[in-house]
């Protein structure tokens, strides 16, 4: 298949992915329309930088440092959330 | 109307009164600036039809009533939720029971600029001056920002004022401002592709034209209709169909011509914020470790994080069974002392039983928990403000998702532990409505404050308070067990309905961890004060009500047929002693037995009796007499009353009776069946303390059901689910407790 359409198939690195004390450029949010303003409005857009900070004692939630300020959001969510490691 | 003249300055008054609202994020440091520039001078009640709190207080400045209007804590007034409806509402004078602000404060956090300003750029469409105050300006330097506040102004286009509200820097200069003209506000500045301005104008002049909002908001509200996907909104608000037609054509041909309409208005604010940070701040870039850092690295470590928690729920039980014990004593005391003072006063007869056998006592009873509600709200708004809060949520959100809820809900839950009514209150931050409704359903299930009477009765009457289990003594080990019953069986009926009534996917979690802040005082004392005369009202109204009325049923009817002529055998007895068949010690003795007995008896025929004894045979079962069932039936008002219900069926008609917590412990110790067997034993209070955790006896969380949802259906389906978990529970309990031998 990949040989087919490369191009739908290129591998974007999603926020969930990364490790902690890792740092990334915010590239695009996708996930439903309400989802993805609620990420946006909370100042998660294209261009800004994010840094791992933790994952809660379960694993689950991550919490990430953005513009100043600590927002935890779960894994599920931060698999929208297309970054490009710094 | 131009759009650069988009209001008109208001002129100086030297005698008027104005509104202004504060508006902000959570965390912002609003509560604190309310509490500093109003002082005690407030009013905490609801919107109208809506559970969202409405504070307002007042200040004067020169000559000037200031009326201030706290908005509650929103990051963005796209209206999602239903705070930023009311918000929204209250800002553009489209909220019934509100004024309409004269100008807007908005509060923004120095040290968290980029995001408060978001909040700031949607304050600036609704037509109203704004003014900024830059709080916590002394944090942003600790950060190493530097923020130039005049610059900053120029480039918004609106006034900024720095101050640092937790240390009142600043209110004086901000105060005057809050009385002076404000400039006109500027016209918006970011802007968007000239298709997607084109639909906005058109949307704007179509809401202009049909007078659907006024000329200044129109813009603003343009582009919240347009570019918000409002679909997962809890409310849903009905717009005029015509409306709603130009705003589904428009997105069509946004959509046609490849615009993610829906992704835009985020990144051209945040874009104009970027561009206005640059000329009026200086930011050591990048993350450094703060203090608040250091303190997440114990408090949300993978080990240490639920042990601290842990730690914490177990301090504020502790705290609570050992400090409010005094002053408990002393409130009780002071009402036996009035009970006296009245029968002193007041010739025996109905008026004097009624004051010193149903009003006082009954009051009082519920009086003297005060303490115990003040210790658990001091410890609830210490760890809201100090920002744990939020940790709490972080830690347990994947627990609460194997229930099917979030993180956030685990605030409102934690909050029930103090009363259900705030935390059912608290629930309109979950967005999504299915997880509120359940969220709703099983918060009663916390232990709020009015059961902790309840348990505490029971435990110091029937568990001895030198034994220990570990090194913790067993008394709290008992009381500890009650709350954990109450999460695990709000756990397990989550789990419940989601998965039957209420199915749906999990809402998102996406909650700001604020930075630890050493809590303002000021705030916690206001909240426990708040909420203490919350339940002073109710100790006062509804329960000085139910006294009255259980008073009565209790005392009527009076002339029974009895078993036994008291007043002749008191006479046969009295003749005997004089006679010299008795001494005096065995008189009073016989005559102290006679009128116990004789209270027993028209306690057993009065209306309360008649009533627990029709119900005695379903809760014989559960271990529970017919006194207990009056208790019950009272208590199905509220929880707390079953105490003053109790002292009043032990102690009718005896007229030195005092009614303190200590003698309805004896009283209650000393209750036996005609066998001989003690009524109560450790094994039947605790059967009573687990129908206490699991049945919802208090008409105010029914009341507040029926308003948060809107529908008779969900109050009385959490009656009926909630009725049949206790009375199932603890028929479990305690027949399983029998036949282990206890």
């Amino acid at each position: 298949m990949s040989e087919t359409t490369p191009t739908n198939t290129v591998l974007k690195i999603t926020l969930d992915t990364l490790k902690i004390g890792q740092e990334a450029r915010v590239d695009r949010v996708r996930g439903g329309r309400a989802n993805a303003q609620r990420l946006q409005e909370m100042g998660l857009i294209a261009g800004t930088t994010i840094r791992i900070l933790k994952f809660a004692p379960l694993g689950d939630p991550i919490e990430i440092f953005l513009r100043g300020y600590h927002l935890t959001l779960r894994r599920e969510e931060a698999a929208f959330i297309e970054v490009t490691p710094l | 109307m131009s759009l650069d003249s988009l209001s008109a300055p208001i002129a100086p008054s030297s005698s008027a009164s104005r509104t202004i609202a504060l508006a902000g994020n959570p965390n912002c440091g609003k509560t604190t600036l309310f509490n500093a520039l109003t002082g005690l001078r407030q009013r905490v009640g609801n919107y109208a039809g809506v559970t969202v709190e409405k504070k307002e207080g007042k200040l004067q400045v020169g000559e000037t009533d200031v009326n201030v209007v706290d908005i509650p804590g929103i990051y963005s007034l796209s209206a999602r939720s239903l705070d930023e409806q009311v918000a929204r509402n209250v800002l553009l004078g489209t909220q019934a029971d509100a004024s309409r602000p004269d100008f807007i404060v908005s509060i923004v956090d120095a040290s968290n600029l980029e995001r408060n300003l978001y909040l700031t750029t949607q304050l600036m469409e609704l037509g109203r001056p704004v003014l900024v105050a830059l709080n916590m300006m002394d944090v942003a330097a600790q950060n190493g920002i530097d923020i130039d506040a005049a610059a900053l102004g120029e480039a918004l286009g609106v006034p900024v004022l720095p101050i640092v509200a937790s240390r009142e820097v600043g209110l004086e200069p901000l105060k005057r401002r809050l009385v002076e003209p404000l400039p006109p506000l500027p016209k918006r500045h970011w802007k968007l592709a000239p298709s997607l301005e084109d639909e906005i104008k058109k949307l704007a002049d179509f809401l202009t034209e049909h007078q659907l909002i006024e000329p200044l908001a129109a813009e603003g509200e343009a582009i919240r209709l347009l570019l918000n996907d409002m679909e997962a909104a809890p409310v849903q608000i009905e717009l005029p169909p015509e409306l709603e037609n130009r705003i589904i054509q428009a997105r069509e041909r946004l959509e046609a011509a490849d615009i993610d309409w829906w992704a835009v208005e985020a990144e051209a604010r945040y874009g104009w914020i970027k561009h206005i940070c640059a000329h009026a701040v200086v930011t050591a870039e990048g993350f450094k470790h703060t203090t608040s850092d250091k303190i997440d690295r114990v408090v949300t470590h993978r080990i240490l994080g639920p042990l601290f928690f842990a730690f914490i729920l177990i301090l504020v039980f502790e705290s609570i069974s050992r400090f409010a014990q005094y002053p408990m004593d002393l409130i009780g005391g002071f009402f036996d002392y009035a009970g006296d003072w009245v029968r002193g006063l007041v010739p025996p007869g109905d008026m004097q039983g009624l004051l010193a056998d149903g009003v006082i006592p009954g009051v009082g009873g519920v009086i003297t928990f005060l303490p115990q509600i003040l210790i658990l709200s001091f410890f609830i708004s210490l760890l809201e403000d100090s920002g744990y809060m939020a940790r709490a949520a972080f830690i347990m959100d994947r627990i609460m998702r194997r229930v099917g809820l979030n993180g956030k809900s685990f605030i409102p839950l934690l909050s029930s532990f103090a009363c259900a009514i705030p935390g059912i209150m608290a629930t309109r931050t979950i967005e999504n409505p299915k997880d509120r409704l359940v969220t709703i359903l099983i918060a009663p299930l916390m232990s709020c404050s009015a059961r902790l009477p309840v348990y505490l009765l029971m435990i110091h009457t029937f568990f001895p308070s030198g034994k220990r289990i570990g090194i913790f003594s067993t008394q709290t080990v008992v009381l500890f067990s009650m709350y954990v019953l109450g999460i695990v069986a709000a756990i397990g009926m989550g789990w419940l309905f989601k998965k039957t009534l209420l199915r749906g996917h999990s809402p998102p979690l996406i909650m700001e961890l604020p930075p630890y802040r050493f809590p303002a005082w000021r705030n916690v004392f206001s909240t426990m004060l708040t909420r203490a005369g919350q339940f002073l009202q109710r100790a006062g109204t509804v329960i000085l009500a139910i006294s009255m009325v259980l008073w009565f049923l209790a005392a009527y009817p009076k002339n029974i047929q009895l078993s036994r002529n008291y007043a002749t055998e008191r006479q046969q007895m009295e003749t005997r002693f004089q006679a010299g068949q008795l001494t005096e010690a065995e008189k009073e003795q016989q005559l102290a037995e006679l009128k116990v007995a004789e209270a027993s008896e028209r306690s057993r025929k009065s209306y309360l009796g008649t009533m627990g004894h029709t119900l005695e045979p379903a809760i014989r079962p559960l271990g529970f007499n017919w006194k207990i069932g009056i208790g019950l039936i009272s208590a199905f008002a509220a929880r707390e009353v079953i105490i003053s219900t109790m002292a009043i069926v032990y102690s009718v008609g005896d007229d030195e009776a005092n009614e303190n917590t200590q003698s309805l412990q004896k009283a209650l110790q000393n209750d036996r069946y005609p066998d001989g067997r003690p009524v109560y034993t450790p094994l039947v209070a605790v059967a009573l303390m687990v129908f206490f955790v699991l049945a919802l006896q208090c008409m105010s969380t029914f009341a507040i059901v029926r308003r948060e949802t809107n529908s008779w259906r969900w109050p009385f389906f959490m009656l009926g689910y909630m009725t049949a978990l206790a009375y199932v529970t603890t028929l479990i309990v305690y027949q399983g407790g029998r036949m282990l031998g206890f």
